[in-house]
């Protein structure tokens, strides 16, 4: 598995390589408003440091997406499409930060959690390892 | 033993904690807002599976008229191995269809009037507790003061009613995260200062030099006195090559701000366009002004350049 995480990574950042220079409106001699907004900290993430680590950022980000079973192309577009300070914030929280996903399987987790209760309580006896409170 | 129960159900009070705008909101409604407002032809994306992200996410881009299939979007937002979408991931994701994604302030009231000015705004919910979180996208599209409700189209709901104060507990648990996706040119109704760079800067990102003028453009007319903003329109007008432009823009911000990154911005153009005396004298300027350190560094390095010596 590891491996495989590993070989997934170096794939994706050998296939990075050929695309610097990809973005549109942004003059390399000049300085940015996304490098003016972090430095007024105007952009409310952990600026410096993210300016620090843009250009790893952007890599780690899609090989980090694709490890998570995004597509290696779909991940190197998807980390383009963020800002320097967003990409940091979302390595920072990829496993951890909330994720949109779907009332059903949230329903199962929460009837789960429920019968837990009501299992320590005694009224129920769907966890045969859970014993009632006395 | 009752006391237990007494005790879960005290737990799960404090949790969910109280109702406030709600209550402040069914009291006295804001000024100028219609006590009901529904923009009823807002197509629907049922959600599949655990794709709540790219269905709210279609139903955005199609309030706006942007078509994208909830299928297509899945590929650009779900994460698969955590079965769901990042809220970072959703903002990005509206940009790649050449649209803006502005978060809004995280008030009932800036939801209402959002949607009483024509835009649907994609929030994030936890529908579960905190401490059993069930995060959901869902898309406000209306609502009724008077029988204080929200209407969303929420999962495989096309018109959930939704009580005011259900509405937000649910979405207090995201920290009243919410945004509006809207074309190139136009700003949500409630926006700020801050949520706009964060929104021009990204949508810079991804989108074409023509498009982000145009973003630039509304956003320094709306909010004038923002350096990031001027900077940023300086950029796009330098990037679609309207260098003299560009140095009227930076020549402004530099005089209302004096920021080395916009005398440095000036101080470069300048030279370009051959005005190597008055690049030297903006890139004096640089050397001086308040910025990053990282910036006078440039503007000394410019200063050294062959073209630049009088």
């Amino acid at each position: 598995m590891l491996c495989a995480q590993r070989f997934i990574s170096t794939v994706t950042a050998l296939s990075l390589c050929g695309v610097a220079g990809m973005q549109p409106a942004r003059a390399a001699n000049l300085i940015t408003a996304e490098e003016v907004a972090v430095s007024q900290g105007v952009v409310s993430v952990a600026g410096s440091r993210a300016q620090l680590l843009a250009a790893l950022a952007r890599d780690d980000v899609a090989a980090a997406l694709a490890e998570r079973g995004v597509s290696v192309a779909q991940a190197r577009a998807r980390a383009e499409a963020l800002t320097d300070a967003e990409a940091a914030q979302l390595m920072a929280g990829i496993d951890q930060s909330p994720a949109g996903a779907s009332e059903l399987l949230g329903t199962v987790v929460l009837v789960a959690v429920l019968l837990v209760f009501t299992d320590i309580l005694g009224f129920t006896r769907i966890f045969p390892f859970l014993r009632p409170a006395r | 033993m009752w006391r237990r129960i007494a005790l879960l159900f005290g737990a799960v009070w404090c949790l969910a904690g109280c109702a406030v705008q709600t209550a402040a909101l069914r009291e006295h409604a804001p000024p100028g807002l219609p006590p009901q407002a529904e923009l009823a032809q807002t197509s629907f994306h049922p959600q599949t599976d655990l794709q709540c992200g790219p269905a709210a996410l279609a139903t955005a881009l199609g309030a706006m008229g942007v078509e994208a299939s909830p299928a297509a979007l899945a590929d650009e937002v779900f994460l698969p191995a955590r079965g769901g979408s990042l809220q970072l991931e959703m903002l990005a994701g509206v940009r790649r269809h050449g649209a803006v994604a502005t978060r809004i302030p995280g008030t009932l009231a800036a939801v209402l009037r959002e949607v009483a000015a024509g835009h649907v705004v994609v929030v994030l919910q936890n529908l579960g507790l905190s401490l059993v979180p069930l995060w959901h996208y869902a898309v406000v599209v209306g609502y009724d003061l008077p029988a204080g409700e929200v209407i969303l189209r929420s999962g495989t709901t096309q018109r959930d009613r939704v009580s005011l104060r259900t509405f937000e507990y649910t979405w207090a648990r995201s920290d009243f995260w919410a945004f509006v996706a809207t074309p190139p040119g136009q700003w949500p109704a409630t926006a700020q200062e801050s949520s706009a760079v964060e929104a021009a800067t990204g949508f810079e990102r991804v989108g074409t030099p023509a498009q982000s003028l145009q973003v630039y453009e509304t956003a320094n007319a709306r909010w004038p006195a923002s350096l990031p903003l001027a900077i940023g329109l300086g950029n796009a007008a330098y990037a679609l090559g309207d260098k003299p432009r560009a140095a009227q823009v930076f020549e402004r911000a530099a005089d209302e701000h004096d920021h080395a990154a916009a005398w440095f911005n000036l101080a470069q153009v300048r030279l370009e366009l051959g005005q190597a005396d008055a690049a030297r004298a903006a890139a004096q300027r640089a050397l001086q002004a308040p910025g990053d350190p990282r910036w006078a560094a440039r503007a000394r390095e410019l200063l050294a350049q062959p073209t630049m010596r009088p």
